[in-house]
């Protein structure tokens, strides 16, 4: 069979298990697309031995028939995950030659179900940023082009969205602080999803923004966000914010029957300058919907405004502190010191050396935020702002809608380099619809809908109710049906 | 319960050139949270190991490492909260205090600025029978301690142990009710007893166990007052505190020093200005260490790793149910079950074992002034003598009661009492048996006691004369009798016996 790689997760279990095809061949087809792709950018740590001995692992436990969902299933791992003994370094120069002794339990759920780690997926530095463009390794490349432009597949789990995009491995992880997985999802015709706060254990991830944090799969199709998912989240004792809550079978939750359900279209979000082909398309999106079956009304989240200001202070806080660690002193990039320099220096050479420029403005912003004085009308605002946010959901929810309809991204993906002397609060605005699902530890999940003039996708983002990520991915599984995205970037690399 | 009553005591004052002086002291405790594992990880506390051998991952800092909040150290902290009759706080909640040091490999320390596990205490402290100072406990807070760095391996290099990092401590938080130096040392003393009862916490200050920050001011008479009345601390002087202290007497001396330091100052004209200072024990005085504007700004916010701590009140109760007797309600039994004064109460409960031994003895014995005096003067004075702890004192409490029951029934004397508690010290054996094997029992057969006081007064007729003018002499003659009968007659049948023949 050729094309394996081109599989979705769904079409390959149900080979594997009626043994018309093996892991090993599975991975193989995708360690070939990966070599094939260096263009991408996409896989910045291979570790194909390790893989092909975990498939063929994982053909032995199909061939007793022990097969968990994703046995034998090849996929990427972004780089933010811990990885035993694989290098693990957030796209970052801080963490140069970092290889954990530890597996986050994230991608050790995975790997216990028997799924197949190709390598480590690029991103954008420590999760920060909307392009992939402040990666140490050099920026992904979206599979999606136009003209001779290189486009960015968005951030921060871009490689993650490339990868699954142009079919180098059958699934990715990812992790979504403010929109790190639907926003590149949106940019390359996939899915993602960002579960309920507290679903996946962060345990083993690099941390970000701990409050806001959340792990989530990056597929080709919503059954497969489905399928993964189920085998990523969990309660984990480790993590103190997990949530102690059984997991359903989110699979089996994908009726594809939504009549009765009613979704929301927040007026807040149909903001000044909407471009005409995105506010056309969520329209279409709510259309869809309604012609199978529900209700659309218009809400209001009154709150929405104030919410990437909020993030922006909050998001780099917790960042400033979370990145504290990274001092040279226990492991990674240490500075080359000059005689007579004491522990500052060594700190200061060090921190200056190994993050990069939009690190450094967020640790800067965070440790102002937080400092004497400017604390309150900072932090604490911003605090206050996240609980009117979260209220402006729960009264939506409590008013008996059951899923919010908005646009994931305010444009298709741009193109690399574009944004490099915008003011960085022109990077920002991407999160502009996703961020307020984080604030509020909301589900959402970004599902492509269809193609811009230029031929590039656009997603849709459906926001459902806290642990609903069933339902969610079921409302998504129709609007994905309705719309019938089948468009595949054309191979250039 | 005996009620305790007490008056307070006076603070000190120091007269300077210009008049008189008071002392005010707020005091921060850290003390080391007794638990075999660290507050968020499963790493062993041991003290002495290998360093950097017990570290788990979130101990050094490693990415993506989270803290997960050891309960054991939480019940230990209400345990102690309890203890010091305090509010214990149902909702309280972890912050971050962040700085940069090798030895704090998260950048922060994960503590409880703004909503502690322990509210409003108080710690009454003894300063003489009678006396003592009611310290009101303004908090107490969970937090994590840093490791260790260490300077003087390499010329050029320093090293980082990190087997204290995140090792559990309580920061009580004392209000500046603390008027003195003796009265800072007898605080610290107190709340060390109290820890120990409860056992939350070894008190053991060489090892850093236990550690003292130091806030100090001084103020006219009369000014305290007024802080008093309005709690207003503009009344009191500007205050210094000195860091990390881990011995009473640095305590005492440090706050001397820096009493007078600050006299100096305001009696030259000048400013006490607020900072941070450092005690330097072989120099004895104190040192600034930062100023307020070097004063570092920690960016304290909530923890967001950790969820809120919230505890059932129920699970608090069944903590408090399970108190043991605290030492001012174990002294204050023993002064009223076995008559003891404060003084002999005091020492026999300052420490916990002591007090165990003492009422082991008291049950084996049935009189409590006799075994409150045998410990406190014959035990403690011979295991001093040896640096012995009661745990290694090779008198049981059985033995000592078996030597006590030998005194009451009269079988033996005080004197030869002394003898056998040698015997029983250094060569160990039932009082009783070696009372018997070794003739010591005290003669109190009368007919042998006549014999032998008729022997003395027929070879000592000139005494007797003088004995008839001069009463005070039967003690010669009892002296002699005990002498004749090798201190085995019963004092008290000579005594009767003597006085008889000599009177007819």
């Amino acid at each position: 069979m050729s094309d394996l790689n081109k599989l979705t997760l769904a079409e390959a279990r149900d080979l594997l298990r009626t043994g018309d095809v093996t892991s090993v061949a599975l991975t193989e087809a995708c360690l070939d697309a990966i070599e094939g792709a260096g263009a991408l950018n996409a896989f910045v740590h291979k570790t194909p031995e390790l893989a092909l001995e975990r498939a063929k692992a994982a053909d032995a436990r199909l061939a007793q028939g022990d097969a968990p969902a994703m046995c034998g299933l090849p996929i990427g791992i972004k780089d933010l995950f811990c990885t035993e003994g694989v290098a693990s370094q957030a796209a970052s120069r801080i963490l140069d030659g970092f290889r954990p002794e530890y597996e986050s339990t994230v991608s050790a759920q995975l790997r216990d179900a028997g799924a197949v780690m190709l390598g480590k997926l690029n991103m954008d530095e420590f999760a920060m940023g909307s392009s992939n463009e402040t990666s140490v390794y050099g920026n992904a490349i979206n599979p999606w082009k136009v003209d001779a432009r290189d486009l960015t597949p968005g951030g921060s789990s871009g490689g993650s969205a490339a990868a699954v995009a142009a079919d180098l491995c059958l699934a990715a992880t990812g992790t979504d602080t403010g929109g790190s997985i639907r926003q590149p999802a949106a940019f390359t015709g996939t899915v993602g999803i960002k579960p309920t706060y507290g679903r996946c254990s962060r345990w083993g991830i690099v941390a970000f923004a701990s409050s806001l944090d959340q792990a989530g799969p990056m597929t080709k199709t919503v059954r497969d966000a489905a399928i993964m998912l189920e085998a990523m989240c969990g309660h984990d004792a480790k993590d103190s914010t997990s949530a102690d809550l059984p997991v359903p079978n989110f699979e089996a939750m994908l009726t594809g029957d939504i009549r009765g359900k009613t979704i929301g279209i927040p007026r807040e979000y149909r903001i000044d300058g909407m471009p005409a082909e995105i506010a056309a398309l969520w329209d279409k999106g709510a259309d869809m919907l309604r012609d199978a079956g529900a209700k659309i009304v218009e809400i209001s989240l009154p709150h929405t405004k104030y919410a990437l200001p909020a993030y922006y202070v909050i998001a780099p806080a917790e960042a400033s502190s979370n990145l504290a660690r990274y001092d040279g002193v226990r492991y990674g990039h240490r500075a080359t010191l000059s005689a007579g320099d004491g522990i500052t220096e060594m700190y200061e050479k060090t921190r200056a050396e190994g993050f990069g420029p939009e690190v450094q403005r967020r640790v800067m912003i965070g440790t102002y935020v937080l400092s004497a004085g400017f604390y309150d009308a900072y932090y604490n605002r911003a605090r206050k702002v996240r609980t009117l946010i979260k209220r402006d959901f729960e009264q939506a929810f409590a008013a008996g809608v059951d899923a919010i309809l908005t646009p994931a991204t305010p444009s298709a993906a741009f193109g690399l380099g574009e944004m490099a002397d915008a003011d960085p609060v022109q990077m920002y605005l991407n999160d502009v619809f996703t961020v307020t699902v984080n604030l509020a530890g909301l589900p959402g999940v970004s599902v492509p809908a269809g193609l811009d003039s230029q031929g590039l996708p656009l997603g849709l983002q459906l926001i459902g109710r806290p642990w609903e990520e069933g339902d969610l991915l079921n409302t998504a599984h129709v609007l994905e049906t309705a719309a019938g995205f089948v468009a595949k970037p054309a191979k250039w690399w | 319960m005996l009620d305790l009553t007490y008056d307070s005591p006076k603070p000190k004052v120091i007269s300077g050139a210009t008049g008189d002086w008071e002392l005010v002291i707020g005091m921060e405790i850290h003390a080391q949270v007794a638990s075999e594992a660290k507050l968020f990880s499963g790493a062993s506390t041991r003290f002495g190991a290998e360093p950097n051998s017990n570290v788990a991952f979130v101990d050094a800092a490693m990415p993506g490492m989270l803290p997960v909040v050891n309960e054991y150290c939480i019940e230990q902290a209400v345990r102690t909260g309890l203890g010091l009759k305090a509010q214990i706080n149902l909702v309280s909640a972890f912050d971050r205090k962040n700085y940069f040091y090798p030895d704090l490999p998260q950048g922060y320390q994960i503590s409880q600025l703004y909503h502690p596990l322990v509210g409003e205490g108080e710690v009454l402290v003894d300063m003489a029978p009678g006396v003592a100072r009611l310290v009101r406990i303004e908090r107490i807070h969970v937090e994590q301690d840093a490791g260790k760095s260490i300077h003087d391996m390499d010329p050029n290099m320093s090293f980082v142990d990190l087997n204290r990092t995140g090792v559990a401590l309580m920061e009580i938080v004392s209000r500046p009710d603390i008027r003195g130096p003796e009265e800072a040392a007898a605080y610290v003393g107190k709340l060390r007893q109290i820890l120990r009862y409860l056992g939350t916490c070894d008190g053991n200050m060489q090892n850093g166990n236990l550690r003292a920050d130091v806030n100090v001011s001084v103020c006219r008479p009369g000014q305290y007052e007024k802080y008093q009345e309005t709690q207003d601390f503009s009344h009191l002087g500007t205050r210094c505190e000195i860091k990390n202290m881990n011995s009473m007497r640095f305590i005492q001396a440090a706050i001397e020093y820096e009493a007078r330091r600050q006299i100096a100052i305001l009696e030259d004209g000048g400013k006490v200005d607020q900072e941070t200072r450092l005690y330097d024990p072989d120099k004895n005085e104190t040192r600034s260490m930062r100023s307020k504007e070097e004063a570092h700004d920690y960016r304290y916010f909530p923890c967001p790793d950790l969820l809120p701590l919230e505890i059932e009140q129920a699970w608090v109760d069944d903590i408090a149910a399970k108190l043991p007797e605290l030492p001012d309600a174990k002294k204050a039994r023993f002064m009223g079950d076995f008559e003891l004064t404060d003084y002999d109460a005091s020492v026999l409960t300052a420490d916990l074992a002591d007090a165990a031994y003492f009422e082991a003895v008291v049950a084996g014995a049935g009189d409590g002034k006799l075994a409150a005096n045998w410990v406190i003067n014959e035990l403690f004075g011979r295991l001093k003598k040896d640096g012995r702890e009661i745990g290694d004192s090779p008198v049981s409490a059985e033995q000592l009661a078996g030597i006590i029951r030998l005194i009451k029934s009269g079988d033996i004397s005080g004197k030869i009492a002394k003898d056998l508690f040698e015997i029983v010290y250094t060569e160990g054996g039932d009082p009783a048996a070696i009372v018997e094997e070794r003739g010591m029992k005290q003669v109190t057969d009368t007919g042998a006691i006549e014999k032998a006081v008729d022997e003395i007064i027929a070879a000592n007729p000139a005494q007797v004369e003088k004995a008839k003018e001069n009463p005070k002499l039967i003690g010669w003659f009892v002296g002699q009798v005990m002498k004749a009968t090798g201190g085995k007659a019963n004092p008290a049948a000579v005594n009767e016996i003597v006085a008889k023949k000599l009177a007819s």
